[in-house]
């Protein structure tokens, strides 16, 4: 009900959660139901491809929220995102049990390769799944609100707060390649056996893990769409328009930041969480800053202030990475990626999406009720 | 010689909306305020005039709270202390000011510039679940009225003639429905005719029990407004008292209207 109260006015979104539904169903179901050999069987390779499609557009839905509505452009969301991974990862390795190389009961391997005689206390509780997966939420929530606290209450606006978002993306790279942290170092973490004790590697997890990862995409886009349509999304737009100006009329733009941030940084997390058992492994390279800057091309392209168009944009870099770095062309991919974002910014300023809504637009221009054009100059631009 | 500020400043219990005493603002070394005293009462209209550099803008912004004063005094509505309160607190309690640019939020609607600039709770929780109440729709449509953009409220704002943005903008601190307001030279790029319009506003802003304060170059607009004025200059109060009264004190004339 309050599903359709939001969508009334949201065509693209109707659009989008079909497909995305669609998705959930079909893909698992014809990797199932399908023989190997019909043509239409989706294979596990490709079917996992597609779930880390998903995972990556999640992840820019969620910095969609904060660059296109509040204008926080942050290039660090992947910390958020490898967290919620980390918190999955230790989950997962708790899971292994005696299955280890080193069969220790309860210490991972690597942790007994390290010698280390007991667990340390940030692992505790990692065993329940219940727990790890409020971590999912709970760490990069928290750490976000504690960073967007301080930053925004200092008012760290534009380009140094995207600074400080890169060095702390790389400062937790930094810190989890270390192997006396206590996340496996740069091996990360990894051989997982069981989810809630279905194995990983089964036809069937997999393509659970492939719908949930779609109901994730859903109901992120459900909650950010929610926040983007009430009163306070459009407090947030003032906000990336006319700070100041915000300020003056009595909203206390950091609080808002803070609370938009820290929605943000958990549906990366979440985003994280749910690519980890898909993709088998996570390790501190998730922390990169490029990856984080990837994010951005990501929503730049498909268009930012849109939603639906980050997660086209996640969709189709992806797809064109993974289709680019595979032949002859892979070592340009990189390239291709820095051309791509350039050409879009200067061609497609508003992505595709942006572009697309434009143009609709300008097809139907009585849209715009009683406008007197005769007593308006050309809008300042 | 005109009346200058009375030596023996009367004391902060005065019944006055907004009391300045002694306030000193400065720059790397240059005083923008200079030991500036005003007071405003309940209701009044004050404008403000001055050369550039006079201080004017940065009294504003040490009223609203963006420029913490080195020393002096700045009370409020019997005594708050706007010293200590950051520019949302300040809004809240009743202070609304119009930048010298036209700043509204271009790509909302003009209605939603209103309903967001409309007198309610701030606070994000609140404004989260927020509906658009008949009250506030009765106040939306009664403010669009008076700014004369009844016709204009579904377009974007950011689409709207340079004139327009002024109203819709004078119109958001209406919707503040603040004690006081601040307005910085709310005709510069205006035509005359608009010039006159927004002179009557303000008028009927004032008239409705908001003391307003109104910067602003344009001798002929301060004129229709009629009202007492200050004069700044170097940061302190140069002259004060009616228009034909200030225009005629010859340091006035001096350093802000010429010969």
């Amino acid at each position: 009900m309050i599903t359709r109260a939001l969508l009334t006015d949201d065509r693209t979104g109707k659009w989008f959660l079909a497909i995305v539904l669609g998705l959930a169903v079909v893909v698992p179901l014809l990797h199932l139901a399908m023989p190997p050999s019909s043509p239409f069987h989706i294979s596990t390779a490709t079917m996992a491809l597609l779930g880390k499609y998903l995972c990556f557009a999640l992840l820019a839905l969620s910095l969609d929220l904060v660059w296109g509505y509040c204008g926080i452009l942050s290039l660090g969301h992947g910390a958020f995102f490898a967290l919620g991974g980390y918190a999955m990862g230790m989950y997962l390795m708790r899971q292994i049990g005696t299955r280890g190389v080193y069969a220790h009961p309860v210490l991972p391997d690597f942790m007994v390769f390290l010698n280390w005689k007991e667990l340390p206390w940030y692992w505790y509780g990692f065993e329940n799944a219940w727990f790890a997966f409020l971590m999912v939420m709970a760490v990069p929530g928290l750490l976000a609100f504690v960073f967007g606290w301080f930053a925004f209450r200092s008012r760290v606006t534009g380009v140094y707060l995207s600074i400080i978002t890169q060095a702390l993306t790389y400062a937790l790279m930094l810190a989890f390649f270390r192997n006396d942290m206590g996340f496996g170092g740069n091996n990360g973490l990894t051989d997982f056996k069981d989810i809630l004790g279905f194995p990983v590697q089964a036809n069937t997890t997999r393509a659970a893990l492939f719908a949930v990862s779609a109901l994730a995409l859903v109901l992120g886009y459900l909650v950010a769409r929610a926040i983007v349509a009430s009163r306070l999304g459009k407090v947030l737009v003032s906000i990336r328009d006319a700070e100041s100006r915000t300020r003056f009329l009595g909203y206390r733009v950091e609080h808002y930041k803070t609370f938009v941030f820290t929605v943000s940084a958990i549906m990366a997390g979440i985003a994280g969480a749910l690519y980890v058992p898909q993709v088998g492994i996570i390790n501190p390279s998730e922390f990169t800053p490029a990856n984080s800057i990837e994010v951005v091309i990501w929503v730049a392209v498909g268009g930012r202030g849109t939603l639906a168009g980050a997660a086209l944009g996640a969709v189709l870099v992806n797809f064109a990475k993974t289709t680019f770095t595979t032949g002859f062309l892979a070592p340009y991919w990189l390239f291709m990626l820095g051309a791509l974002f350039v050409l879009v910014t200067i061609w497609l300023p508003k992505g595709i999406l942006g572009t697309l809504y434009d143009f609709w637009a300008r097809r139907r221009p009585n849209e715009e009720p009683d406008a007197k054009p005769a007593s308006v100059p050309q809008p300042a631009e | 010689m005109t009346t200058l500020v009375p030596a023996d400043a009367p004391a902060p219990l005065t019944p006055s909306l907004l009391y300045l005493d002694g306030v000193t603002v400065s720059f790397d070394g240059f005083r923008a305020l200079n030991e500036l005293s005003l007071q405003i009462a309940p209701g009044e209209m004050r404008a403000i005039i001055g050369p550039n550099g006079a201080g004017k803008t940065t009294m504003m912004d040490v009223i609203t709270g963006k420029t913490r004063p080195d020393t002096g005094e700045v009370l409020f509505d019997r005594g708050v202390d706007l010293t200590r309160l950051d520019e949302a607190a300040i809004a809240n309690l009743g202070i609304g000011r119009k930048f010298q640019k036209p700043t509204v939020f271009e790509s909302h609607t003009v209605e939603d510039n209103i309903l967001l600039a409309l007198k309610g709770d701030r606070r994000a929780r609140a404004v989260l679940t927020a509906r658009t109440s008949d009250q506030e729709t009765r106040r939306l449509d009664e403010i669009l009225e008076i700014a004369g953009l009844t016709a204009q409220r579904h377009r974007l704002a950011g689409l709207l003639s340079h004139g327009q943005k002024q109203w819709l903008e004078i119109g958001m601190l209406l919707a503040q429905d603040p004690k006081l307001l601040l307005v910085d030279e709310p005709v510069a790029g205006m035509t005359d005719a608009e010039t006159e319009a927004t002179a009557a506003l303000l008028k009927r802003i004032s008239a409705a029990d908001h003391s307003v304060v109104v910067v602003e170059h344009d001798m002929a607009f301060v004129r229709a407004l009629g009202v007492k004025v200050t004069c700044l200059h170097e940061g302190s109060v140069l002259a004060e008292g009616a228009i034909d009264t200030v225009s005629e004190n010859p340091r006035v004339i001096e350093v802000y209207l010429g010969r």
